[in-house]
């Protein structure tokens, strides 16, 4: 527990940060009401009035959190659309958004992931691969992923692909990049006299694969996991401005379309916690595996 | 000393590799001739550069020589290996850091497509052999670098193949555990019949181990003083201050010195 210490102090810095600028940034628009009111402001209304706004150009940090949980649980259980009253989750909450960009994010990476390997594998196995595919990968990623995400929706939706599989296929241009470099450094981890001691084995070359190069891969793996599926949520939310049917991205968007400073924050903060948590996850798992493999003490 | 009657295991003739760098050609190996008889306990000694890894690579068939021929019981380095006539003893032990002990020494048999009651009844077996009995769960990391050692060599003999060649297997322990090793490996070589090809560049090492020491010399490398030691096999660690052993020592030193000279 010697960690949370540190941890606390630079996230109550970083709140009271925040809550230092949130006067100034919304200070005009309080005074400008006043003089328009013709009333005057103390310095202590004003500064507890930047921090009420409904529109405010900074939100304080208990607004968003409110906000976050005014569009979640206040939503779902209370709502006249929620879950409680009908059944379904209601499209007004981050709950039923958050869900829509999981789902496209988790398939995204399950195929960029997919891709990612197979690619390493022929780039680590074949010679023309080894020599042609890397540059392009690289290139691919050099194109922004804003200019790309309508063409790709309009080219799916042309040959009639919508609706998750257009977003995930975005969120898979972004996850494969990091599991190809990984993988590729990861199977060619094994040195020379690993391979040799194979051959001295006379060992195929599926075996010399299953018992040598891929579990030596495994940590690069993990390492190109973690990154990749945060890759693939924020191609899933850039994927869904252009759709628009739902997800994080489209609240952010509409957020604001409208001024909603309050969304725009708690959306932020929902696509924060669920990139923290899907990361989190892929530790987990790699931790388990790592350990079981003898690999992490 | 045993007699070498039967046909040789090893049997090298004019043996030339040589590589071509972007500084031309460098002479790994020149008009090296040889042949090692079953049972043998063969060192290759010489300074680094002199070949005596190339030369335990292109009998594993590792490398490919330029030009001479040598066969490995009497097939060519290529079908002996497939028809798995040797253990390898790398530098590194090697071991599968995801692997426990028993797993690594099981991996060839694995290969070799064993079964698992085999599997595991010949890992006993050649761990017993090692004294690593008692260590089958642990792990690699678990182990000191002199045991990682003894279980690689446990892997190599797992398969039951007649040749082991060892690679400076002890070269990175210490001189205390060295010694020890060497006693096991004296022992395992009297109790499996092997014949054992054993590169190093210890002279008291290859004196010790030896009953054919092979004197190699660098830039080309060759050999250039082959020396049947009269020692008994039966050794214990105190012969290596009897003059016999310091009269050999001397003449791998004189050997060792004249290679270099004409260098």
């Amino acid at each position: 527990m010697k960690s949370v210490l540190p941890v606390l102090t630079v996230t109550l810095t970083l709140i009271a940060l925040w809550y230092a600028a949130v006067v100034p940034m919304n200070a005009q628009w309080e005074r400008d009401q006043a003089t328009r009111g013709g009333y005057t402001l103390t310095n202590a209304e004003l500064i507890s009035r930047t921090m009420t706004q409904s529109r405010p150009r900074l939100p304080a940090p208990h607004q968003v959190v409110g906000e976050l949980w005014a569009s979640t649980w206040v939503e779902e259980r209370h709502g006249r659309r929620g879950w409680w009253n009908t059944g379904s989750l209601s499209n007004r909450s981050l709950v039923y958004h958050g869900w829509v960009t999981l789902s496209a994010t988790f398939l995204g990476f399950v195929i960029g992931t997919g891709l990612g390997v197979a690619l390493a594998v022929g780039i680590v196995y074949n010679r023309a691969m080894d020599a042609s595919v890397m540059p392009w990968a690289i290139a691919s990623q050099t194109i922004p992923i804003i200019a790309l995400a309508p063409m790709i929706i309009v080219v799916l939706n042309s040959v009639g692909i919508s609706g998750l599989l257009p977003k995930a296929v975005i969120a898979a241009y972004l996850s494969f990049f990091p599991v190809v470099v990984g993988m590729v450094k990861g199977l060619r981890a094994p040195d020379a006299m690993q391979l040799d001691q194979m051959k001295t084995w006379n060992a195929s070359g599926v075996q010399g694969f299953l018992k040598l190069r891929l579990p030596s891969s495994m940590p690069y793996f993990f390492a190109s996991m973690k990154i990749g599926i945060a890759a693939a949520l924020v191609g899933t939310i850039v994927g869904e401005l252009p759709v628009q049917q739902g997800g994080l991205g489209v609240r952010l968007l509409s957020g604001s379309y409208f001024g909603q400073t309050l969304q725009i924050w708690a959306a932020l903060f929902a696509a924060a916690i669920l990139a923290a948590t899907l990361v989190g996850v892929v530790g987990l798992i790699q931790r388990v595996t790592l350990r079981r493999m003898g690999l992490a003490p | 000393m045993r007699d070498t009657v039967d046909a040789p295991v090893i049997q090298a003739q004019d043996l030339c590799l040589t590589f071509t760098t972007n500084d031309g050609p460098v002479h790994a190996l020149k008009d090296v001739t040889l042949s090692i008889g079953k049972g043998d306990f063969v060192s290759f000694i010489g300074p680094s550069g002199c070949g005596k890894t190339t030369l335990l690579r292109v009998i594993a068939d590792l490398e490919q020589p330029t030009a001479g021929t040598i066969t490995v019981n009497g097939m060519t380095p290529d079908a002996a290996r497939k028809a798995r006539a040797y253990g390898y003893v790398f530098q590194a032990a090697g071991l599968y850091p995801w692997r426990t002990i028993e797993g690594n020494v099981t991996l060839p048999l694995e290969i070799m497509g064993y079964s698992r009651e085999e599997r595991q009844r010949r890992a006993a077996r050649v761990l017993e052999l090692v004294e690593l009995k008692g260590f089958e769960r642990k792990f690699p990391w678990q182990l000191s670098g002199g045991m990682q050692q003894r279980a690689s060599i446990a892997r190599a003999l797992a398969f039951d193949a007649d040749i082991l060649l060892m690679d400076e297997p002890f070269g990175a322990l210490d001189e205390i555990v060295r010694d020890r090793l060497n006693e096991e490996v004296l022992k395992l070589w009297a109790r499996t019949e092997k014949t054992i090809c054993f590169v190093t560049h210890s002279i008291p090492e290859a004196v010790y181990l030896s009953t054919k020491i092979v004197v190699m010399s660098p830039r080309p490398g060759r050999i250039t003083d082959i020396i049947d030691s009269p020692l008994p096999r039966e050794r214990p660690l105190d012969i290596r201050d009897s003059p016999e052993f310091i009269d050999i020592a001397h003449r791998v030193r004189e050997g060792l010195r004249a290679g270099h000279i004409d260098a």
